[in-house]
């Protein structure tokens, strides 16, 4: 049964504010029948360091990637991974994590390819909740067993293949990779190391729009209005637009896919996953190097 | 080919990580986070005198002194926050796999160390160039105080 949902007035501004939760919340919330915590970082051992008491981990690296081919793991594998850490079908699961829930946003990302229904991030995510100075556990928490269905992995509505971006031209795009990444004065992001794409600057027509800005001083999301001036002003995103968001391997672009689609109500949103390490890299792909977001490629010049 | 040998102090490490299974690899990484002393006074003054590894997804900064012996025995010194245990996890291991040894051997440590903690699967490839990078630049500061 899903959990009650967070009322404060900031979320009931979203377009769906029954995605998101406050750390008052849940810190009400721990321990409620049906509410399962998730934590999903960048650094691996970060969960045994200190965690929300009760919540599980789920690694991106090792549980959400099939370990062969670049790609999800499949319906029974995600089926078993949901059993193994006592999350059924009809959880209310909450996902936080660090950096700005960055993480956090890309579990939430293949939980909705397997069509999860109620699966909601913590506003502010692990910083905001150790800054506020709430009770932390370093004991792993396990869970009964749960029974999880085998549900197909449902690609379309939400990510985007190479395939997919080569024919979306003509529509809007979002590169949420760093200026300099957009730009094409490095393949990486600053202060990380260069992680093997060939060539550096953007999809043609892509808009610049980094990830981060969506996110507050606090880590915590910015306000409608603030959001709307961000992506509908700046980006100039208009309602009813099919939008490809994409970054270097498709995690930043998760948190940009969750602003647009649930906060700001986009209904047609995808992440290309495949990112810049793969349009960096394919032979003969149209890429547009500096400032200027340049033209849909065979139209002008 | 037979790779080249690790000096004692490494090889046990890289023996102890071996002889595990990966949950408890992942745990003894995180011994090592835990166990990074603090930097000693005379860094916490002067932190010009330390210098970033920007290939770590973390910040993390390193510094080394080289002795007078006849060995320029190497001291290392870390600095990287809790909650980057990752990174002072693999500050931990070079810190106790490398500190105290003659400058030669340290330049002998082959490149590709990192990999051989067994982590490789458990840890994302960028992450593991990170401590590649900070084993790099260990040996190019070696190579500079000694040369």
């Amino acid at each position: 049964m899903a959990v009650e949902t967070d009322p404060q007035q900031k979320f009931a501004e979203y377009a769906h504010p029954e995605r998101l939760v406050s750390t008052q919340w849940l810190a009400e919330h721990l321990g409620t029948d049906g509410l399962v915590v998730v934590e999903s970082d960048e650094d691996v051992l970060l969960y045994e360091i200190g965690h929300i008491p009760g919540a599980v981990k789920v690694d991106w690296h090792t549980e959400l990637n099939d370990e062969v081919t670049r790609d999800y793991i499949d319906g029974p594998g995600f089926a078993s991974l949901m059993s193994a850490k006592g999350i059924s079908r009809d959880s209310t699961v909450v996902i936080y994590g660090d950096k700005s829930n960055w993480w956090a946003a890309y579990a939430l990302w293949v939980f909705t390819l397997f069509g999860h229904e109620d699966v909601r991030l913590l506003d502010g995510g692990r910083d905001k909740w150790i800054a506020e100075g709430r009770e932390l556990s370093t004991d792993p928490s396990t869970r009964p067993q749960s029974d999880y269905p085998v549900v197909e992995r449902v690609d379309s509505p939400i990510r985007a293949y190479m395939g997919d971006v080569l024919a979306h031209f003509g529509k809007p795009l979002i590169d949420v990779r760093s200026p300099e990444e957009y730009t094409g004065a490095r393949t990486h992001m600053p202060s990380y190391p260069e992680e093997g794409a060939l060539r550096g600057g953007h999809i043609p027509t892509a808009a610049s729009v980094p990830w981060a800005r969506a996110a507050a001083e606090d880590g915590t999301f910015r306000i409608r209005a603030e959001l709307d001036a961000i992506y509908r002003g700046e980006a100039g995103l208009k309602d009813g637009d099919e939008v490809v968001a994409y970054c270097r391997i498709g995690e930043r672009s998760s948190h940009t896919w969750f602003v647009l689609t649930y906060l700001l109500g986009f209904t047609n949103v995808r992440n290309y996953d495949g990112s810049w390490t793969e349009w960096g890299n394919a032979v003969r792909v149209p890429i547009v190097k500096g400032e200027q977001a340049g033209s849909v490629p065979g139209i002008g010049a | 080919m037979p790779s080249p040998a690790l000096p004692d102090q490494l090889a046990e490490i890289v023996e102890d990580f071996q002889s595990l299974e990966e949950p408890d690899r992942l745990q003894l990484l995180l011994d090592f986070s835990r166990g990074l002393p603090e930097l000693p006074e005379r860094f916490l003054e002067h932190p010009e005198l330390l210098e970033r590894v920007v290939e770590c997804q973390s910040p993390l900064f390193l510094t080394l002194e080289l002795g007078d012996d006849k060995e320029r025995t190497v001291r290392l010194f870390f600095s990287a926050p809790p909650e980057a245990p990752t990174t002072r996890g693999f500050a931990g291991v070079l810190l106790e796999g490398l500190d105290g040894l003659p400058a030669r051997a340290v330049l002998e440590v082959p490149d590709d160390m990192p990999d051989r903690l067994g982590l490789t699967r458990a840890i994302t490839p960028l992450r593991m160039r990170g401590m590649t990078a900070m084993l790099g630049r260990i040996k190019r500061k070696v190579r500079e105080a000694s040369a």
